[in-house]
């Protein structure tokens, strides 16, 4: 009778194990995508506040910066769904420029990769929930820095 | 598969100046429909851009970037007839790639 049971109760655990095996295949499109180009990163995109989004982005220390500009960027945004920004860093080194929007539901909003050769300078729209600062944080060489900018929203872009 | 981007890059000096234009809803996951159902995100994720074969730009989004994305930038080096090209993939796991001529 025992040993029926032990049977009855591995083979049990062997079905739960099967279920976890599945529940975690199942979720694989959703992370295949993720791969599809390079790794998107998942865990810095999906936090909720400007503090995470650096911790995630492994940014411990970010000095402000003189040398990181917004270019054609508005003071205020009539359509937050629309809002231009432009960034350019005269950092020497510039390896990475990333747009931060603290007021937003998911406060990083874009991470752009600078090879060597292209100019540490983008410019891209973005969506804005309200009015918010605007971080450009920039690596060079390593090290972190950063510029803020507010930017007043008449109309959010976000809840529509 | 997506609409066709628009790619215009242009050679000024020793710098080539590309500009896109993407086609995409760019869906933030926050708005809801007129039955007060959230609509699910539907974004961009991940940008490559290269002149060549040579990556110039990559870029990760998230949902704050707006509908139609636009993106410029500038890089050194590139001539005339240099192919630019620009993949994106999306959080659906769609991807599009289209090419330009440098002009």
């Amino acid at each position: 009778m025992d040993e029926n049971r032990r049977k009855v109760m591995q083979s049990g655990a062997g079905v739960t194990l099967l279920g976890l095996l599945a529940a975690a295949g199942w979720l694989e499109p959703a992370r295949g995508a993720d791969l599809g180009a390079q790794a998107w990163n998942r865990a810095a995109f999906d936090t909720h506040s400007v503090a995470d989004a650096m911790h995630a982005l492994g940014i411990l220390d970010a000095k402000q910066s003189k040398d990181i500009a917004f270019v054609q960027t508005p003071e205020i945004a009539e359509n937050g769904a629309v809002v231009p920004i432009g960034i350019s860093s005269n950092i020497p080194k510039t390896e990475s420029i990333a747009i931060v929007i603290d007021k937003n539901p998911n406060p990083l909003a874009a991470v752009f990769d600078v090879p060597a050769g292209t100019e540490p300078a983008i410019s891209t729209r973005v969506k804005m929930a309200q009015t918010a600062n605007i971080y450009a944080v920039v690596r060079a060489d390593g090290k972190y820095y950063v510029a803020t900018k507010e930017i007043k929203v008449t109309l959010g872009g976000c809840g529509g | 598969m997506g609409d066709p981007m628009k790619i215009r890059a242009t050679a000024v000096g020793d710098s080539t100046e590309v500009k896109v234009l993407m086609s995409h809803e760019m869906e933030s996951g926050q708005r809801k429909d007129a039955q007060g159902q959230t609509i699910p995100a539907w974004f961009i994720q991940v940008v490559t851009v290269t002149c060549n074969d040579k990556t110039v730009l990559s870029a990760q989004w998230g949902t704050a970037v707006s509908k139609n994305p636009f993106l410029s930038f500038k890089f050194k080096g590139g001539a005339k007839g240099d192919k630019i090209t620009v993949t994106w993939t999306d959080s659906r796991g769609d991807t599009r790639t289209d090419v330009a001529s440098v002009t």
